[in-house]
């Protein structure tokens, strides 16, 4: 659900990062909010545990530019991934115009890949969202990692239509920005579509 | 698609700066700000220059949807007014139209009360103006029809290109 301002010429879009627990959604936001210049970014949100494990959400304000004379305004978000946070998962997906899955790729995480999706596709739905149509895109994170599943592999298991898929390295950054302008591209192409 | 875009347009965004404006003055509050429920601020008024409103705007609409999922666990619709007391300074939360939440910002100077009844005489007003512009969005797409010509359908791969140009 964009919010078109034409009094103030302002777009905002609400992007959310999902994925199982430590996959590095936080991460994402994280390098995105280090090497944003001070002017086009706000303030790093984090609702966190003690043992900074993401409690609510993060969420980081993010100023693009303009197009067509309207100011781009990025709202990214991330939801908390284990298991047992699903009741703020849902609320977090609330007017959702893009998603990003970040996907762990060691070997060990697969399953929790896949049921994380699952997770995503069933509260999606919940909101009125259907995965196959809205803007999405999928990272294959820990990239640099010495045990990770192949690409074929990741892609044979988590894909569910024609997305992007972008390998990263979250903490070191190779792939973060490139994810973010996957689905920015995607959430405006989508604005030309509906109005 | 779930519910429709907000789009808003100069005539009703000057009247809600009115109508949050004078709220501010009647209800003697330091701040009133206005946030869609999905967390982007649409107006704001009073001493904002040292607020960050983003983050404000961000977490009111977390808080009321987390209160929303507290509401339905007991059984209620939801609850549409939320209060937080500060030593110095307190928030009033409330739902307006269902799609947009009002928060005043006030101190000792007012009291709760005040802030309740002006808010409630507020919100009778922004229903109305909301009501308005969701017409106003029907209309223009019915008139329209199906060639509804989105401001933004000539957004080519090169503007999105330049956004990321740093």
């Amino acid at each position: 659900m964009t919010f078109i301002n034409y009094a103030s010429r302002e777009i905002n879009c609400k992007i959310v990062y999902y994925g199982p627990g430590l996959c590095g959604k936080t991460t994402n936001l994280q390098y995105i909010y280090d090497k944003t210049n001070p002017g086009a970014k706000g303030k790093l949100i984090s609702l966190a545990t003690e043992t900074d494990r993401t409690l609510f959400f993060d969420f980081l304000p993010l100023e693009l530019g303009t197009v067509r004379g309207f100011k781009t305004r990025f709202h990214l978000y991330t939801v908390p991934g284990q298991v047992f946070y699903d009741a703020s998962r849902k609320l977090i997906l609330k007017g959702v115009d893009g998603v990003i899955f970040v996907a762990d790729s060691q070997v060990e995480r697969m399953d929790a890949n896949v049921e994380a999706i699952e997770n995503l596709q069933i509260n999606l739905k919940s909101q009125g969202y259907d995965l196959l149509s809205i803007p999405y895109v999928l990272q294959l994170n820990k990239r640099d990692l010495p045990n990770v599943e192949s690409v074929e592999e990741m892609k044979r298991l988590l894909t569910k239509k024609n997305e992007p898929v972008i390998e990263a390295v979250a903490s070191k950054g190779p792939g973060v920005f490139e994810t973010l302008k996957a689905v920015a591209k995607l959430v405006l192409a989508d604005l030309t579509k509906t109005g | 698609m779930a519910a429709p875009d907000i789009v808003m347009y100069e005539e009703e965004f000057n009247q809600i700066k009115q109508i949050i404006s004078k709220l501010r003055i009647d209800a003697n509050a330091k701040v009133v700000f206005l946030v869609d429920k999905n967390g982007q601020q649409i107006a704001a008024h009073g001493d904002i220059e040292n607020l960050d409103t983003t983050s404000l705007a961000s977490l009111t609409a977390g808080n009321v949807a987390a209160t929303d999922g507290l509401a339905r666990l007991i059984g209620e619709r939801e609850f549409s007014i939320l209060f937080h007391e500060g030593e110095k300074d307190n928030i009033h939360i409330s739902i307006v139209a269902q799609r947009v939440i009002l928060v005043v910002i006030f101190d000792e100077k007012s009291s709760l009360g005040l802030v309740r009844l002006r808010v409630k005489k507020a919100s009778n007003e922004l229903n109305d103006v909301f009501a308005r512009i969701m017409a106003k969005v029907e209309r223009e797409k019915t008139a329209a029809g199906a060639a509804f010509e989105s401001p933004f359908a000539e957004i080519t791969d090169e503007d999105i290109d330049s956004l990321f140009s740093e």
